[in-house]
């Protein structure tokens, strides 16, 4: 690929989060304030035989954090990725029931697959930047490989690494291999990768789990800024951290969500017994 | 410590029992194993180190530069063969490695699992398939009826070459982590842009090893060249593959079939640049392997 030449930054800023807000996107039109919902509806998804997720009915509301806690293997991942579409990219894996984007359904036929994917972004557990590409073409890959060019690309990758806190750090050598960051600043870098295409929603699965408490910390600061613009659900296996970060909590077992609401009220006054039990730590 | 006369206590760190004999077991299997690498090594330092000798003799630049003399004369050399062998490896390369790597992607990104195992078991059936049957089956289907020619030989050449280019891409594919492919595919991006972009690229270091062994393993077959290519018409270079062409491995064989010492002397000394070329192959192929595996696992 043709290298970028790092540009000097041609505008001062007080503050790298203040950027993007200022800057209207001039492809796509001014960015919508508020963010879309998703409902899903009646929800099952199978591995083969295995009925993962048993008929789930939730809500995550616009622009807020919404947290998926639960046990190991209850299906909180499996549900999440039913989401964007990426649970029927694994063999014999499929779904059931609606999820409703913005009143459409994700999974009609009517709609391809990858515009799904366009709109609903996904961060994974272990960071997965490109080894092959750049850290501006890491950012760029979702816009560039869609066929995105020049000015309008540029301004949205710069963006992106300024909205994830990663532009000072990075700015000096756009052009070294993504691979070359700590593991904090490659998971930014792909939260980075993920916002440049300007989803909607944001799905993430547990996106701490493999960084040490100073990233996981940065990362956290980087979703509660976030939430501003996106919709964002967050698979956690730490119940403090749904606690810190969270604005809707939802607690799974066993493939089915056994309970849903405010995070304040499913960890200090929980409806359902086995919740309590969870929140206690009484297993789990 | 104390220690009791009824029931004595051992010491805590005391061998166990049987220590010594399993220590000697240990030792013993130790020793053949490394005589097991040394008797490879051996081996392999034996072929080529008597090649280098009954071979290097007859080198000279003569030899590499010079056609083959008529029948009774001295001096004269194998251009031709060389020529010809690189025309016909060239063609032979350049048929298997894009189909090899097209069958590969296929098999790994795109067929349903079950498809994908039938390919494969295909694949290591035809890497199994004696190379002189291949030669008689290509001598049936172009040669019969016809004549010998370079096309022929090639793609006789190119069965060969195919499974084993084939499977190794196939190998290097599976490597690339499904995490880079997740990643790719949660951006939105369409299955085939994932190949092309994340990847192959990716993959790259391995393709080109597995193209390289490829060739380096039809750089020395001689059977299917007997049937397609190993009758020539005239003494001289031909580029053209039309006609059967000259090549080092039946070069050798007619050589060493030759009452002439000379002809013996310079059968060695074909063998000997045959060799040195297959070498010169698997050190290019290690290296690449060396190279891709520390940018995949960076």
């Amino acid at each position: 690929m043709p290298s970028t030449p790092t540009e000097r930054d041609p505008m001062t800023s007080s503050g790298p989060q203040t950027q993007p807000d200022e800057k209207p996107s001039a492809a796509s039109g001014a960015r919508t304030a508020r963010g879309h919902s998703v409902v899903i509806k009646g929800l099952h998804a199978y591995y083969g035989q295995t009925h993962a997720v048993k008929g789930i009915d939730i809500t995550f509301p616009a622009n807020e954090v919404t947290a998926i806690i639960g046990p190991s293997g209850c299906g909180k991942s499996t549900m999440v990725r039913c989401i964007n579409r990426m649970h029927e990219e694994i063999p014999h894996a499929r779904a059931e029931g609606s999820v409703m984007l913005d009143e459409e359904d994700v999974y009609s036929p009517k709609i391809d697959v990858t515009t799904v994917r366009r709109a609903i972004g996904m961060v994974f557990q272990r960071p997965n930047p490109f080894p092959t590409l750049s850290i501006f073409d890491n950012v760029a890959s979702g816009l560039k490989l869609a066929g995105m060019r020049g000015e309008n690309m540029r301004e949205r990758v710069h963006g992106a690494l300024r909205a994830v806190g990663l532009w000072e750090e990075v700015k000096g050598r756009l052009n070294s291999p993504g691979v070359g960051l700590s593991g904090g600043q490659q998971q930014r870098l792909c939260i980075a990768r993920a916002i440049a295409v300007e989803p909607e929603v944001i799905l993430m699965d547990e996106p701490c789990s493999a960084l040490d408490p100073v990233a996981t910390l940065r990362v956290e600061e980087l979703i509660d800024e976030l939430k501003e613009r996106y919709t964002i659900v967050i698979v956690t296996h730490n119940m403090q951290q749904a606690a810190r970060v969270a604005d809707t909590t939802a607690f799974m077992l066993d493939g089915e969500m056994i309970e849903h609401g405010p995070t304040s009220e499913i960890f200090t006054t929980p409806k359902d017994e086995r919740t309590e039990r969870y929140v206690t730590g009484k297993f789990g | 410590m104390e220690s009791s006369v009824v029931n004595p206590r051992p010491r805590l760190l005391a061998p166990a029992p049987g220590a010594r004999r399993r220590k000697a077991v240990n030792r013993g299997m130790e020793v053949l194993c490394t005589i097991a690498a040394l008797l490879a090594v051996a081996v392999l330092l034996l072929v080529v180190i008597s090649v280098l000798i009954k071979g290097a003799p007859a080198i000279n630049l003569d030899f590499l530069t010079k056609n083959p003399v008529p029948f009774g004369q001295t001096g004269g050399g194998i251009a031709d063969s060389i020529v010809g062998s690189a025309i016909l490896i060239g063609l032979a390369t350049l048929m298997s490695v894009p189909v090899g790597i097209l069958i590969a992607i296929y098999t790994t990104e795109f067929a349903r699992p079950a498809v994908s195992t039938v390919i494969r078991f295909c694949l290591d059936i035809l890497n199994g398939v004696p190379t002189i049957v291949v030669g008689v089956f290509i001598f049936g289907l172009l040669v019969l009826g016809g004549a010998q020619s370079g096309w022929a030989g090639a793609v006789a050449l190119a069965a060969v070459e195919l499974p084993i280019v084939a499977r190794s891409a196939q190998e290097v594919l599976e490597l690339v982590p499904g995490s880079l492919r997740e990643a790719a595919l949660a951006l939105g991006l369409k299955r085939w842009r994932v190949v092309l972009r994340i990847v192959i690229p990716t993959a790259a270091g391995g393709l080109i090893t597995g193209a390289v062994l490829g060739v380096a393993r039809v750089a020395g077959e001689t059977a299917p060249l007997l049937f397609t290519s190993s009758i020539f018409s005239n003494f001289g270079l031909t580029t053209n593959p039309a006609q059967a062409m000259p090549n080092i491995p039946v070069t050798i064989f007619t050589l060493s079939e030759s009452p002439s010492p000379q002809d013996h002397a310079q059968a060695w000394a074909a063998a000997l640049v045959l060799i040195l070329f297959v070498l010169l192959l698997s050190v290019t192929a290690r290296t690449f392997h060396e190279r891709s595996r520390s940018k995949l696992r960076s």
